[in-house]
């Protein structure tokens, strides 16, 4: 296959979206944790938790430094790879993309603060208190870049005359059919996948014979968060099926390699798909699940690719992905409500090392599921950059250089990838947490 | 005032803003490896901490302001500088990416590792010069188009006599602006090894800062007239930055003042880039783009003005108070804080 310039920036900007994902996501859900434990340190004048939101604190820096150097390269970025779609979908979504960079600017100036005035308040609740605009300035953040990234599925809110927008209405544009379930569940993930990576982490210190009850406290409360994200996410995952079906039926039926249009339409798990043919050989069908995640009926008819011309499909792998996500979800959940069985249950060990190597795989699976589904979104918009638009052929640069371009981020990203956990874990080490409540005198 | 108007004054503003901040930023990042390697007992890496670490974030969100308000107020800008600046831009990309990282790994990591301070350094001198390039794209002449498809002229650009002045001073004026900021920031917290490296270094520097910039002013008569022209109508911009430059060097040179000092350089910077910005309109690119076309349509101008007029409602208050904790704060820069 020859390597074009459309090919190579589409493979840029996956890598660059990719990396910066990670970041992104914990630099969204973290705050949340932080600012949780610190205030039940403060209302229950429970050291332990005062020292969780500090070491929390600590390890959040260090991720959020790339989540911003990699969100400042994928911001300009998308206007140099990407220069038409940026200019007719600047006209259009200039609103939120401006609005996230106040929200940037709230709490990059509150994190400022936060992190250097421990101690520094006679009531810690002041303190506390500014974890909150922390909390709320990268909730705000995701919700803007979300609400953008919908608008790319389903473009609303202005009139196309003879090719230029007129009659613009940025809110309309903002709150598009695909706003409400994709930011609930962006955000609801972010919450989710942030509390299982602070879980794993912990689950592993346990699993090492760690036995300290510092690690008890902050094993119980991460999962506390999992598990009401973990449902939540599945609730408003359902809907996000429901939206597909009614406004991208083409995506959802790519996914889920329906193509025929039928009522009681079967849910798909696996399987290998011979691209001639379209038979699906050895996948396990469950039946009206379909139907019933499309339209919560299973006797509901779900439309299928056949419908629609063959150069409008979207590639066909995001199947495989939807799947791991889907597992993900289920796993994740399965597992934070087994910890909450067990913890509740006298008779049985929430501690048991089954538990915890399944909270432990949880984190990494987590990000898994962050990262397919958005590769399931996004190559299922394929071949549309703006659905019903511009296709992303018509959207990319004419510059020359984008493969040159392509080795130098991707060695950036290389370099900061070795990097940030060989620094998370000498920082950690250096000073762990026994010698740290050891340090200051912990003693309840 | 119209859209465009004012449009482009509250992206002029922000891209000062992040010119001086970045500037002290940057300058304080050279200054603090400098200081390794010669051994000065990093008194300057003290003062780095004190101020710059709570505030490198927000000095990062002043440039993504700029380009993102940019593309929202004039989204035709994103398909000419897009194209043209795949490169350069990119270059600084990587460079801010390895700086603000190591930044963080520097300073909330593993503190002394002279690859990471030599790293974080340098590329605070690299920056300042590539993005430097897109000013001097701007003037025109660097950026064809050709059968629908923009270019960037790379020999030409880099034979550009006009081209390497610019980069010149960028870099210089970077030294100088952060050195007179030091010097104020480290006679207030009592250092006075500090303060006597870095009144040295602005004194230093002062020079060649006033040389380049009359350079720029001489190579752009030849570069683009119709700017150079529109200059010379101003003038009273450039001689009033001129007389604050003098008044800041004579205060530092007499050690008197050094607030005000530092005040005099930025208005020193305020004046000049708001003159070269002045007369630059109504071009946002010679002789292509100008505000006027490139303008958004009204609906989405009016919600940007009516967004930005809310958020500084909350900004002013937050940016307010991060200045009166960490800067502003005697007893903070003279104690050590609490990470
Ligand atoms: C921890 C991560 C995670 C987990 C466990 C799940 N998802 Fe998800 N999903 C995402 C993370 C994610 C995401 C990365 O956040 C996506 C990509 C784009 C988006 O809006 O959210 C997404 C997209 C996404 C979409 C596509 C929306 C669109 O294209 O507009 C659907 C239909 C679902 N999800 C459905 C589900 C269901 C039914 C789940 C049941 C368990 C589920 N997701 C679990
Ligand atoms: C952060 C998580 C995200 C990831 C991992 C991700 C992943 C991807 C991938 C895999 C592609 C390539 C699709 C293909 O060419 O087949 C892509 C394209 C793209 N994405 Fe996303 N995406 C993310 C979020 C977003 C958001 C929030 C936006 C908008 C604000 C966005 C805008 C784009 C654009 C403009 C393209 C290029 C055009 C295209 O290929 O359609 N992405 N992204
Ligand atoms: C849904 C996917 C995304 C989420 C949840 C997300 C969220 C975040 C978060 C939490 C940060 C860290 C900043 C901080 O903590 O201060 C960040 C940085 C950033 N992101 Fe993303 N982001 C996403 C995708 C994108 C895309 C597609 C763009 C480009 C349009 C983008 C632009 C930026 C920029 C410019 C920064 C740096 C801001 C700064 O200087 O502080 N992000 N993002």
């Amino acid at each position: 296959m020859e390597f074009d310039t459309l090919l190579l920036s589409r493979l840029l900007t996956f890598i660059t979206l990719a990396f910066h994902i990670i970041f992104a996501t914990i630099g969204v859900g973290l705050p949340l944790y932080i600012c949780l434990a610190e205030l039940i340190g403060i209302k229950r004048k429970d050291p332990y938790f005062i020292l969780l939101a500090r070491r929390w604190t600590r390890g959040y820096i260090i991720l959020v430094a790339v989540g911003v150097v990699t969100g400042t390269i994928i911001g300009l970025q998308l206007s140099l790879l990407w220069p038409s779609f940026m200019q007719k979908a600047g006209h259009l979504v200039g609103l939120p993309l401006f609005m996230e960079t106040f929200a940037f600017f709230f709490e990059a100036i509150f994190l400022g603060i936060y992190i250097y005035t421990w101690d520094r308040f006679s009531n810690p609740i002041f303190h506390w208190l500014l974890s909150i605009p922390v909390v709320i300035g990268s909730s705000a953040s995701a919700f803007f870049i979300t609400t953008v990234n919908a608008f790319m599925n389903t473009p609303r809110g202005f009139t196309l005359v003879d090719g230029s927008f007129l009659n613009v209405q940025p809110l309309v544009a903002m709150f598009n059919p695909a706003t409400p379930t994709k930011v609930a569940h962006v955000l609801t993930t972010a919450y989710l996948t942030s509390g299982f990576v602070l879980a794993s982490i912990t689950a592993y210190f346990l699993l090492k014979g760690k036995g300290h009850v510092y690690y008890k406290k902050a094993l119980h409360l991460s999962m506390i968060g999992c598990l009401v994200f973990s449902i939540f996410t599945m609730l408003n995952g359902d809907f996000a099926g429901k939206y597909l079906a009614k406004y991208q039926p083409e995506k959802l039926a790519a996914a889920e390699w329906h193509f025929e249009t039928e009522s009681r339409a079967k849910l798909l798990l696996g399987g290998i798909l011979d691209e001639e043919t379209l038979e699906v050989k050895y996948g396990i069908g469950i039946p009206a699940a379909l139907s019933i995640l499309a339209y919560n009926s299973p006797d509901a008819e779900v439309i299928g690719l056949n419908d629609f011309p063959r150069d409008l499909w979207p590639p066909l792998y995001i199947h495989y992905f939807f799947n791991i996500m889907i597992f993900s979800g289920m796993f994740l959940a399965f597992v934070a409500v087994l910890y909450f069985v067990f913890y509740y249950v006298k008779a049985l060990n929430s501690l048991h090392p089954w538990i915890l190597r399944g909270i432990f795989i949880g984190g990494p699976l987590a990000m898994l599921a962050i990262e397919s589904g958005w590769i399931m979104t996004e190559v299922g918009r394929q071949p549309w950059i703006l659905v019903g638009l511009m296709r992303t052929g018509e959207a990319v640069t004419t510059a020359g250089q984008v493969f040159e371009m392509l080795i130098l981020f991707t060695s950036l990203y290389f370099v900061l990838g070795l990097l940030v956990p060989v620094i998370l874990i000498r920082l950690f080490s250096k000073k762990s947490a026994e010698t740290e409540i050891e340090k200051r005198g912990i003693i309840l | 005032m119209s859209v465009e108007i004012i449009g482009i004054t509250v992206l002029w503003i922000f891209l000062y803003g992040y010119l001086m901040v970045a500037s002290i930023d940057f300058g304080a990042g050279f200054y603090s490896f400098y200081a390794k390697v010669t051994d000065k007992k990093h008194s300057i890496r003290v003062v780095i901490d004190r101020y710059l670490s709570p505030v490198w974030e927000v000095t990062n969100v002043f440039l993504v302001f700029f380009f993102v308000g940019l593309i929202g107020f004039f989204p035709d800008t994103a398909y000419y500088y897009g194209t043209a600046l795949l490169v350069p831009g990119s270059i600084a990309l990587v460079l801010l990416a390895i700086r603000g990282s190591f930044y963080a790994f520097a300073n909330y990591g593993v503190r002394e590792n002279s690859i990471y301070l030599f790293l974080y350094g340098v590329s605070g001198l690299f920056i300042p010069a590539s993005l430097s390039i897109v000013l001097t794209i701007s003037e025109g002449g660097f950026i064809v188009e050709e059968g629908g498809h923009v270019h960037l002229l790379f020999s030409e650009l880099f034979s550009s006599t006009y081209s390497w002045i610019v980069v010149l001073l960028s870099i210089v004026s970077v030294l100088f602006i952060s050195a007179s900021f030091l010097t104020y920031y480290a006679q207030r917290a009592e250092d006075n090894d500090a303060f006597q490296l870095m009144r040295k270094a602005t004194l230093i520097w002062s020079g060649p800062t006033i040389l380049l910039s009359f350079l720029v002013f001489l190579t752009l008569r030849t570069h683009n007239l119709e700017h150079f022209l529109a200059m010379v109508g101003e003038f009273h911009f450039f001689a009033l930055s001129l007389i604050f430059f003098i008044g800041a060097v004579w205060l530092i040179y007499k050690q008197r003042y050094l607030g005000t000092a530092f005040i005099f350089v930025a208005l020193q910077y305020g004046f000049a880039f708001f003159g070269y910005g002045y007369t630059h309109l109504p071009y946002i690119l010679y002789p292509k783009l100008t505000i006027y076309e490139s303008i958004t349509g009204d609906e989405m101008g009016i919600s940007l003005i009516i967004a930005f007029i809310s958020g500084l409602i909350l900004l002013i208050p937050s940016l307010f108070m991060l200045f009166r904790l960490f800067i502003f704060n005697a007893d903070y820069t003279k104690a050590q804080g609490n990470k």
